[in-house]
């Protein structure tokens, strides 16, 4: 698949058109989907009037880098006309009143959306095994999951099927799918994109990024994607630099650390081998690398599974069968209404991190729990804050393993969540972090993480542009899919 | 330890049914997860500030005026009942 600058410049010389690529995406769509289960729904009619409309803007010489080219959202993004379901029961019926900010920002650029993508129900998982709406395949095995919340995205991505997807990321749900699916995928700092029309999950974590082939085309989305929005009252008024600009600038000289941590038990071998040639990789680019270390990261993923299910605990109170959402048949009574609604549309993980939220907030647990979990936050991310203070970037593997096999950790919730343990701690400090392909353990992709400063996401994405430069890992593709 | 009175306490504060199984099954599996989250006790956190948002950002005000158009039959078209431009739930006063 062509990158999205060659994209746009085919679509501006006229050597394609927006209708073209749109129906060619729809047919790939259409013959490989049933396989991956990586679409909840198919927006045809509205893809169509999109790409006709982009055609004509791109006749009248109004061509925008995004212009034309099909893409997908995952269905955590509120899209008017075109069901939103967050992966949940709770949501099969919702069309949203308003588009998310992400959503108007590449309406405006003129990208054209095929279809929603599925993911973990509300973003809750690492697997994308608990959607409503069934399991999504690897596209390198289908026997494996393709990582979440957002494998959906990365699945199509990673099969070809739209050239980008949007994605979100609360605890690696971007970065994670990423790496198991061999794409790029970032996650920017707290604040960079808007959260405005985004199904909440934990809102102090919560961010929006992009599932894409290079780093190149992320950042192209990303510049599409970003910028301040007086909607979201965590949104930051800085403006959006070009990083298309920024990622040509030299890497050379700069530092980065590799944090002890990252390589501790747990890593396989060939993932630690393939960390070792990128860090090789990163060298000859000039980067001086040295190992560091991250004191109290061991603690990030008990920290998440307080802050994050207690934040989600009340963004949930929200579904209450009344306004929107799914409603239960005959109530007796209102409480009855509340109890079975939400007892019938939120699957088993959702309801898992609801009633551990409700504990750890409820009285006599919150010191305990809630005020000790924010307590140790503030030790990670001024771990983070103390590096930075050395290092340019650090970096790891996005996760420990490749891509597991469906069914294998399901009835493991914990064994779950530490597929997580590389990629929660830049959450919970709010920072940007990047994936990208670092080669292959066991036949099965593996990601590299680089990690930047608050706001450095032209830092990450430069030593990320520079890395695959030099390197041709995100330009392999499943078995069956053409380059 | 979470028996299935505790969890069915959590579920009713949270407003969720669920059945003896489920409540059973979900006492198992919140025993693990707060096992995990129990390492949190070994951090040294004395005199340590809690975190609750990654931005050192003062909240951002505007002047109170109105802003916003009203939407609500934009709003009620996902509602599952609606009577008179209000939502409706079963009665919560008894008529005796």
């Amino acid at each position: 698949m062509k990158s999205l600058r060659e994209l746009g410049a085919a679509l501006a010389a006229g050597e394609t058109t927006s209708v073209a690529l749109t129906e060619e995406a729809l047919t790939r769509i259409a013959g490989r989907d049933q396989a991956l289960n990586s679409f909840i729904t198919l927006a045809h009619d509205e893809a169509m009037a999109e790409a006709r409309a982009a055609d004509a803007a791109i006749t009248r010489g109004e061509v925008g880098p995004l212009a034309g080219i099909p893409m997908a959202h995952k269905d955590l993004f509120c899209t008017t006309g075109v069901k939103s379901s967050a992966g949940s029961r709770m949501l099969d019926n919702f069309v949203a009143p308003h588009d998310a900010t992400v959503v108007e920002n590449l309406r405006r650029a003129r990208a054209v959306m095929v279809g929603k993508t599925n993911m973990d129900e509300f973003a809750m998982g690492s697997s994308n095994e608990t959607s409503f709406y069934g399991a999504v395949k690897n596209p390198w095995n289908t026997d494996c999951v393709p990582g979440g919340s957002s494998g959906g995205s990365a699945a199509a991505v990673a099969a070809r099927l739209v050239p980008y997807a949007t994605g979100t990321d609360t605890g690696g749900s971007i970065r994670q799918p990423a790496a198991l699916a061999g794409i790029t995928g970032l996650k920017p700092t707290y604040g960079r994109v808007s959260r405005y029309g985004i199904v909440a999950f934990a809102s102090s974590l919560d961010q929006a990024g992009t599932l894409t082939v290079s780093a190149e085309d992320a950042a192209q989305v990303l510049r599409a994607m970003a910028g301040f929005d007086k909607r979201d009252s965590t949104s930051v008024d800085e403006p959006v630099p070009d990083y298309p600009a920024l990622i040509e600038e030299s890497v050379k000289g700069k530092r980065a650390g590799i944090p002890k941590e990252f390589l501790a038990e747990g890593v396989t071998p060939g993932v630690r081998d393939a960390f070792t040639r990128a860090a090789e990789e990163l060298t000859k680019l000039g980067c001086e690398v040295e190992e560091t270390t991250l004191p109290n990261l061991r603690y990030s993923v008990p920290v998440y599974y307080v802050v994050a299910p207690a934040e989600a605990s009340s963004n949930l109170a929200r579904y209450d069968g009344v306004r929107y959402g799914h409603r239960a048949d005959n109530p007796a009574n209102l409480e009855d209404l509340y109890l079975r609604s939400r007892g019938e549309g939120f699957g088993t993980e959702v309801k898992r991190r609801i009633l551990i939220g409700t504990f750890v907030l409820s009285h006599g647990y919150f010191d305990a729990y809630y005020l000790r979990a924010q307590r140790v936050r503030q030790l990670i991310a001024d771990d983070f804050r103390e590096a930075f203070g050395k290092y340019d970037f650090l970096l790891g593997p996005t996760t420990p393993t490749a891509a597991f096999k469906i069914g294998e950790k399901t009835s493991d919730p914990v064994a779950m969540y530490l597929n997580d343990i590389f990629t929660i701690g830049v959450n919970l400090a709010g920072l940007p972090a990047v994936s990208v392909p670092m080669g292959f353990d066991g036949g099965l992709p593996v990601g590299l993480q680089i990690i930047g400063r608050a706001f450095d996401e032209g830092g990450i994405l430069a030593l990320a542009h520079q890395y695959q430069q030099a390197t041709d890992w995100h330009r392999q593709t499943p078995p069956g899919v053409e380059a | 330890m979470f028996d299935a009175a505790e969890v069915k306490r959590l579920a009713h504060l949270a407003r969720i049914a669920v059945d003896d199984t489920t409540a059973a099954n979900l006492g198992g599996e919140l025993d693990t997860i707060m096992k995990m989250v129990d390492e949190l006790k070994a951090a040294e956190v004395e005199g340590v500030e809690p975190m609750a948002h990654p931005l050192a950002l003062s909240q951002r005000l505007r002047a109170d005026a109105v802003t916003e158009a009203p939407e609500r039959d934009l709003y009620q078209q996902n509602a599952p009942d609606t009577v008179a431009g209000v939502y409706r739930v079963p009665r919560v006063i008894d008529r005796s």
